[in-house]
């Protein structure tokens, strides 16, 4: 991290966004854990991944990670309809919250480092894969809780060698 | 009179969620017409003639300031109230959308109030 950008920054950005997204859009209870530094990449996931990217004199994105279940819920929270199992209005939902929480983070930073542009978000679902973002040294990583539910954002930022339009996450995931 | 409206999103989820905020705001709606971008916006409107639309900023193809822009500059088109609901909060992009005609600006997370007071004014 820099002196622009602190991870007790983006540690206020994410929270603040997260829990306007979950008060407003969902009417769910959401517990911040304890935030932390992560240089190293998860194995694998199982479960739903929502990428956002973010791009201009500074470069970065989110990634928001939950469990099937979890996704459901969501889903039924925003589309006021219930599902049992994820299909495209679950990983809509799950991209638009992903969206709305990066976007609100995006807009926090833009007041210090200027105009940032925002990926559309790729959301990914399935068993035992990797996610890898080119060039991210560090994420900044935000548990949260809901219920006895879980939810992982991690977001970084870092200044732009070069600049360029937000690129898709779409091409950075490996089956393992 | 029943507003037929024209919602523009690439999220259908919040296409969705607009569409129900819009009958718990009792508009008297008509028709109400999708797209999930500015260029199916376009050719949408080509057919369905709209007496406001809800428009996205942050998508595909056609995002949606350059969509109002073209509205805008089309006769058939430019007299429609356009309200803007996207995460895009840049006070930049705020401005941009305002100087071309946006009839008003609604921040995503959004609550239905919100959408209903911006409303008010404009139907």
């Amino acid at each position: 991290m820099t002196d622009n950008v602190q991870q007790e920054d983006i540690v206020t950005a994410v929270g603040t966004a997260a829990q306007a997204v979950f008060s407003t859009m969902l009417n769910l209870p959401l517990e911040l854990g304890a935030a932390h530094h992560d240089a190293t990449e998860p194995d694998s996931f199982d479960g739903v991944v929502a990428l956002v990217g973010v791009a201009g004199s500074w470069t970065g994105g989110g990634r928001i990670s939950c469990s099937p279940r979890f996704a459901c819920r969501l889903a039924e929270s925003l589309l006021m309809s219930p599902y049992e199992s994820v299909n495209e209005d679950v990983l809509d939902a799950v991209a638009e919250v992903a969206n709305m929480i990066i976007g609100n983070v995006k807009t926090f930073f833009e007041e210090r480092l200027g105009p940032l542009g925002l990926s559309v978000p790729t959301v990914i679902f399935g068993r035992n894969y990797r996610t890898r973002s080119s060039g991210v040294q560090k994420w900044t990583v935000v548990p949260f809780r809901c219920g006895d539910e879980a939810m992982e954002v991690r977001f970084c930022l870092m200044p732009a060698r070069n600049h360029t339009a937000p690129a898709s996450h779409a091409d950075l995931v490996q089956t393992l | 009179m029943p507003l037929d409206v024209l919602i523009v999103d690439d999220s259908a989820a919040i296409r969705k969620i607009l569409h129900r905020v819009l009958v718990q705001a009792d508009v008297p709606l008509g028709n109400v017409h999708e797209a999930s971008d500015g260029n199916e916006a376009l050719e949408r409107l080509k057919v369905d003639k709209v007496g406001l639309i809800l428009s996205d900023i942050n998508m595909p193809n056609m995002d949606g300031i350059e969509f109002l822009s073209r509205l805008k500059a089309n006769d058939a088109f430019k007299l429609v109230p356009i309200l803007m609901v996207t995460t895009e909060g840049s006070q930049a992009k705020v401005m941009q959308a305002l100087a071309l005609g946006a009839a008003g600006y609604v921040k995503k997370p959004f609550t239905a109030e919100q959408i209903k007071e911006k409303l008010t004014g404009l139907i």
